[in-house]
């Protein structure tokens, strides 16, 4: 497998050096020549300087064989450039970009984009997910379909707590995946009451999440 | 008609100031508010410090109800983001992008973004001026790679 890195930022030296020790073949771009040959001398041959957003530069990388084009610079309109070249340019499978406003994620997957990554974002679930408070946790944004995959913890005053699966009207695209209790999996039948202190994993489309909130948190 | 400038360098400022003076309704972005400074003293336009490639920067300029975009900053990335924003989050009708690179400028056009390319025009009138009008010059793109 051919990755391109674009971008020798912390995050595009630490991603080079990773996947190489992984043994993937890597290129890792950097705009500026004097941060490029600092690197050759880390990397070896595995640094090209040029700007990524170039077709010239792709095309000396070899873009046109490359499986996944990664663009980790710190200014997201060069990320999703160089993402869009590579792909319209050099019909790249695959391209990663580094989103730095995390409102720009929904533009960039728009725009064609396979993969958005937004520290902030990243961090935000991380902190959310740790503080007991939040009852609703939004896990994973599925790419293909608008479907989000949340944890809900079941509280004693929560609407839903005492019913069966069966009782509780949930919205028209959501399903119940699974429930944890007490470290256990429950399958939820449609028999399966939900307890105090579940936690509840459910799949949700993006619109009716805000409802299902309503239903099992109130 | 309600335009939003991107950009108030020599062209944007000169873009805004020509269609104020027309009677329309220009709002001009910059991230640099001594960029305005350029426009002509009597411009009556709005004039908005920021990124245009940020969604609530744009529509504090009333990208919303705007009939054409332009951007027109020094940055070529920044302008096709924006430009796409415009296109595809506002619907603005008319959107108008300035690409110095070729390469990319034949990239998005084929996107369907109209592209103002002052490198490929600019050799062009040159070249013109050069060896005559009479010799074709502007069709041969530089090869990639």
């Amino acid at each position: 497998m051919y990755i391109i890195v674009v971008g020798g930022g912390k995050v595009g030296y630490y991603l080079t050096k990773t996947l190489l020790s992984e043994g993937y073949e890597v290129l890792l771009i950097e705009r500026q020549a004097d941060k490029a040959e600092l690197f050759s001398e880390h990397f070896g041959s595995m640094v090209l300087a040029g700007d990524g957003a170039e077709a010239t530069t792709l095309a000396a990388a070899g873009a046109a064989r490359a499986n996944v084009v990664i663009a980790v610079t710190g200014e997201d309109e060069d990320n999703l450039v160089v993402c869009q070249v590579a792909k319209q340019k050099f019909h790249v499978e695959r391209t990663i970009a580094r989103v730095n406003n995390p409102k720009n994620e929904q533009l960039f997957r728009m725009l064609g984009i396979d993969v958005t990554v937004s520290q902030t974002n990243y961090i935000l679930h991380l902190i959310e997910q740790s503080i007991p408070e939040h009852a609703f946790v939004h896990l994973l944004s599925l790419r293909h379909a608008d479907f989000a995959i949340v944890d809900v913890s079941i509280a004693e005053d929560s609407p839903a707590a005492h019913k069966t699966i069966g009782e509780i009207e949930l919205p028209k695209d959501c399903i119940i995946a699974a429930i944890s209790r007490a470290s256990e999996l429950v399958i939820p039948t449609p028999q399966v009451n939900l307890l105090p202190n579940d936690d509840v994993i459910a799949i949700a489309h993006r619109e009716e999440e805000d409802e299902l909130r309503e239903v099992l948190v109130g | 008609m309600k335009i939003v400038v991107m950009g108030c360098g020599r062209v944007g400022a000169r873009v805004s100031s020509i269609l104020d003076h027309n009677g329309h309704d220009v709002s001009v972005i910059d991230v640099d508010s001594r960029a305005f400074r350029r426009l002509s003293a009597d411009f009556g336009g709005t004039t908005i410090v920021g990124t245009g490639i940020d969604e609530d920067v744009l529509r504090s300029a009333g990208i919303e109800k705007a009939s054409a975009f332009v951007a027109v900053t020094n940055g070529d990335n920044r302008n096709i983001m924006a430009a796409q924003v415009a296109r595809l989050i506002f619907n603005v009708p008319e959107v108008v992008v300035r690409i110095y690179d070729p390469v990319r400028e034949d990239t998005y056009r084929r996107l369907g973004l109209t592209t103002v390319c002052p490198t490929t025009t600019i050799s062009a009138l040159i070249m013109d001026y050069v060896i005559g009008a009479g010799e074709p010059v502007t069709s041969r793109r530089v090869e990639e790679g």
